[in-house]
């Protein structure tokens, strides 16, 4: 597989046969296979699927944040530098300072026993030459730059002081200390509600224009990716299945698992009737069907589908699918045009 | 529209392969208490001697051919009388535990589920119970009732079912804000139904849990009430009195009390066993 | 999309709850008044049989309480609710039991809201036999009626909950809802659980099923897409009150309170050419403790003015069965006479 040809930049990120297996009770489990794409300056990359489909794993595979007994192979290549079998030592002071990384449950991600101010100073000692009074001033701006009230203030709350729309502009606060040049944001708005949501994702793409940081989102939600993502990766059973720019892939999906997700949103204009729902559920990751992993739910799978597993092809200029039958399913048209 | 197969589908291989992963520590504790029964169950198939005959010319006999676990101050065969214990200790383990459980259970259930007030004075008949040592609490119970096993049930019966409805009561506490105990509510279910039917089978594993420990410490309390004759009364074979028995030789002729502590500690074990196996088993099948 | 008749099934009546929060010592040592989390001040609405009435607002606004509270989960503290013309609070009795067989309950966790040791099909006699809907002889037959019903294999009967995923649980929950044949179905969050193709699956199923049982629905949400998709009228509530009420394609459409307006431009459409920049509603919901004093959403509304700090406003009418509750009774009628919020499409 190779980069998008008709983008003539060098990305920033590149991610090649990025493959994430578990040692589990039930035998080896490949939560991510095989994924590869790129990330380019500037660019949000929307990472889309369900439960299981290992959007999230990917992310953290690109962190190697996968603990034993979890086996990370492939290349992940950062500037030129592969991160997957750079020593611990380099991977720290890339970490937090030029790749940064939020959460869905920010609660979780920050530590609990210590005031917000402190985090944020922390990571600013670790990754910036600035003293004492620089870091705290530093601090002050990062929270006013998320949008904290009263930042001064709340530089000694502690998380569980904060709602949750502001502990997630504390923990962008946190991530952003060190002015990452790549936010890796894994169901940031998930947890939130739709107002507070909208507010983060606005505050996630004025800082991606402000800081020229490039961005991967990590989402279930195609209303996210329609609103904030410039291309999109869909992930199905651990593959990605489509890639290309989200209006092009929104306009005309060349895969029947993106065709289908899209129809299963609803939509305006068509009250109380049908949705085109898709059959089933997805596929544990233990028990992937064999040929293309979406067919026994599929409307146009045919023969070949269960038994041979299709490539990830370019099928038109700037879009890559692995569908056997993609003509079909872009003839098929989109469910919101 | 057609459903996938669930995920988690129970084919009859799976059910075996399922046996085959019961946890290492149930199982050692079901042999053990296996045993334990046959032995109850069957003492005169196994014990060479009669329990209660003398025999003048092995008084105080050290193990051997003729008497393995050697002879008392009688010349009573002390295997016999370990075998032939079995069945009135575990005797104990189970009629000074019953009666405990299933008030008990029935009581956490209720309390749990009533909470407010009726909660509130549970929780004070439990504090005063728990600062209150468990063995004085029985031996004075004992005291004045007068000494015998049926006075000892009743007298584990009436302090122990508070530990059971504890750990009940906690744990009906948070089933019962679950959306199951809601949806029996909505569909007009009585609150019995709702307690017994829904609530309860889910709020039970600790106590059954506690229960197999339960057992081992009525074993221990029986032999410890029997070793100050507040027990089971002699000549009856019972592990505790065998060990009161020996007290006056155990310089002399260690095996006489010895032999009973063992059997003890292993049936105390096996019930150990099975506990820890059972709450591994029942927590990992949610 | 024909509603049925005029018939009201069921009604909420100035639906008040307040849930007081335990006492703390330095409060009563001070002799302050015991706190109260106000989750609903003053509900009004009717339900009309056949319709489906989707219940739309952001965590905390108390629409998950309004559920409960029409299934008789929970007691009002203020008002009452009206089943058939009978208040709620005084069914005793025969009476009770009718009303809880015919308002039924589906939860939103697929995996809390099913006895983890009862099998689908003890789960179904069960409710079959206590509300002796058919004789004892014809369960199993109507046992496999139900899981046609809701589509689910009939070999689920004798499987446990957890053999399921959770889209078949909350069919599941829906078959149990359905077996004691009610006429009215509150879904709090039905789907907010599960998978977005999984969820269009139980979508589908719960249109076609009020299609073929002429069910009354409530549909209690936070996503406004699914609720616009299925509802007849939609209710917006915020902070344990509505604020608009109307017919789905009205609301929708001419939004007549800012919050409404706030909520709609929020939510992320399908549509990745049409993108703004700006933020759609300011601030964070305020303490449901301490409300503020007049309209609910001064805190956070860019036009309130200072009458909306005073006086609470009145839901009144906008047009056919659209009552909205905000002193500006023009607004989102005329674009131009009230300054719309700033949007700028990006592409």
């Amino acid at each position: 597989m190779s980069a998008l040809p008709s983008q003539a930049l060098t990305p920033a990120l590149s991610v090649r046969d990025l493959t994430t297996t578990f040692v589990t009770s039930a035998g080896r489990v490949t939560a991510v296979d095989n994924v590869g794409f790129d990330v380019f300056p500037g660019e949000v990359l929307g990472l889309v699927g369900e439960s299981g489909s290992g959007k999230s794993v990917t992310l953290r595979s690109i962190m190697r944040l996968i603990h034993a007994p979890g086996v990370v192979g492939g290349s992940v290549l950062w500037q030129g530098r592969d991160l997957v079998t750079m020593p611990e030592r380099e991977l720290r002071r890339i970490r937090g300072a030029e790749i940064a990384m939020i959460f869905q449950e920010p609660m979780t991600a920050l530590n609990p026993v210590l005031p917000v101010g402190l985090q944020i100073e922390e990571n600013l000692k670790a990754h910036t030459p600035l003293d004492r009074a620089g870091r705290t001033k530093r601090a002050l701006e990062l929270m006013d730059l998320v949008g904290i009230p009263e930042a001064r203030r709340r530089l000694s709350d502690y998380p569980h002081q904060f709602s949750g729309g502001m502990r997630q502009r504390a923990m962008i606060a946190i991530s952003l200390a060190s002015n990452p040049k790549l936010l890796l944001a894994d169901e940031p708005t998930t947890a939130l509600d739709v107002t507070i949501q909208d507010q983060i994702l606005k505050l996630i793409l004025e800082l991606k224009r402000e800081l020229g940081m490039s961005v991967v989102f990590v989402t279930h939600d195609l209303g996210v990716v329609a609103a904030t993502c410039d291309r999109m990766a869909v992930m199905y059973a651990g593959r990605i299945v489509e890639t290309g720019e989200v209006a092009s892939v929104f306009a005309k999906p060349r895969h029947a698992y993106t065709r289908g997700l899209l129809g299963s949103v609803p939509r305006s204009g068509a009250e109380r009737t049908m949705l085109l729902s898709i059959d089933g559920t997805p596929p544990s990751l233990a028990a992937i069907p064999p040929g293309c992993p979406f067919n026994p739910r599929c409307s146009f799978a045919t023969e070949v589908c269960r038994t041979v597993v299709p490539p990830l092809d370019e099928v038109s200029p700037a879009r890559l699918a692995a569908c056997h039958h993609h003509d079909r399913v872009a003839a098929a048209g989109s469910p919101v045009a | 529209m057609t459903v996938a197969a669930p995920t988690a589908t129970t084919t009859p291989r799976r059910r075996r392969a399922r046996l085959l992963r019961l946890p290492s520590t149930l199982i050692a504790g079901a042999i053990i208490l296996l045993v334990s029964l046959l032995l109850a169950l069957f003492p005169q198939l196994i014990a060479p001697y009669d329990p209660t005959a003398f025999d003048y010319n092995a008084l105080l006999a050290p193990p051997s051919a003729a008497h393995l676990l050697g002879s008392d101050s009688f010349g009573r065969d002390v295997l016999s009388r370990v075998i032939h214990a079995y069945g009135l200790d575990l005797q104990i383990a189970v009629f000074a535990t019953v009666p405990a459980f299933t008030v008990g259970v029935i009581v956490g259930a209720l309390v749990g589920y009533a909470g407010g007030w009726v909660e509130a004075v549970f929780g004070r008949v439990v504090d005063a119970v728990i600062t209150f040592p468990f063995l004085v609490l029985v031996i004075a119970i004992v005291a004045v009732l007068g000494p015998g096993l049926t006075n000892m049930y009743i007298a584990v019966g009436v302090v122990g079912w508070v530990f059971y409805a504890r750990l009940v009561a906690a744990e009906v506490k948070v089933q019962k804000r679950l959306d199951y105990a809601d949806a029996g509510r909505v569909m007009g279910y009585r609150p019995l139904r709702i307690i017994f039917r829904h609530l309860l089978p889910n709020s039970i594993t600790p106590a059954i849990v506690y229960w197999m420990t339960d057992m081992a410490l009525a074993i221990l309390l029986g032999s410890s009430l029997g070793y100050l004759g507040l027990g089971a009364q002699p000549p009856a074979s019972e592990w505790g009195v065998q060990i009161a028995d020996g007290k006056n030789f155990m310089n002399t002729a260690w095996w006489i009390s010895v032999f009973p502590g063992v059997a003890i500690v292993i049936t105390g074990l096996g019930f150990s066993l099975l506990g820890d196996g059972l709450a591994e088993l029942l927590r990992t099948r949610k | 999309m024909m509603i049925p008749m005029n018939d009201t099934v069921i009604s909420a009546e100035e639906v008040s709850k307040q849930f007081t929060l335990p006492q703390t010592m330095s409060r009563r040592l001070r002799g302050a008044p015991q706190l109260a989390v106000n989750a609903l001040n003053g509900v009004n609405f009717t339900l009309k049989r056949g319709e489906t009435l989707g219940i739309v607002g952001e965590s905390g606004c108390g629409k998950s309480t309004l559920a409960r509270v029409l299934v008789g989960l929970l007691d009002c503290t203020e008002g009452k609710v009206m089943f058939e013309g009978n208040d709620i609070a005084y069914l005793r009795g025969n009476a009770r039991r009718s009303y809880n067989r015919r308002v039924q309950m589906i939860f939103q966790d697929p995996y809390s809201s099913l006895n983890p040791r009862m099998t689908v099909r003890q789960v179904l006699t069960e409710a079959l036999h206590v509300h002796r809907m058919r004789p004892r002889a014809e369960i199993p037959g109507r046992i496999a009626e139900l899981l046609d019903l809701v589509r689910l294999p009939d070999d689920a009967a004798d499987r446990y909950p957890h053999e399921f995923s959770g889209g078949q649980r909350q069919r599941i929950g829906i078959a149990r809802a359905l077996a004691v044949e009610p006429d009215v179905l509150v879904a709090d969050e039905l789907v907010s659980a599960l998978d977005v193709s999984v969820q269009a699956q139980v979508v589908n199923l719960l249109l076609q099923l009020q299609e073929k049982l002429h069910l009354t629905v409530v549909f209690v949400a936070h996503d406004l897409r699914l609720v616009r998709h299925i509802s007849h009228r939609v209710a917006v509530m915020y902070l344990g009150s509505i604020l608009e009420i109307g017919p789905t394609e009205a609301l929708f459409s001419t939004p007549r309170q800012p919050y409404t307006r706030a909520l709609l431009d929020a939510a992320p459409e399908l549509d990745p050419t049409h993108r703004t920049t700006s933020v759609a509603a300011r601030g964070e919901l305020p303490s449901p403790i301490n409300l503020p004093v007049g309209c609910p959403f001064n805190t956070r509304c860019p036009f309130a003015f200072d009458r909306c700090f005073v006086e609470r406003p009145l839901l009144t009418e906008r047009g056919p069965m659209h009552r909205a509750a905000c002193h500006l009774t023009d607004f989102g009628l005329a674009p131009a006479a009230v300054p719309p919020m700033q949007t700028e499409a990006v592409s």
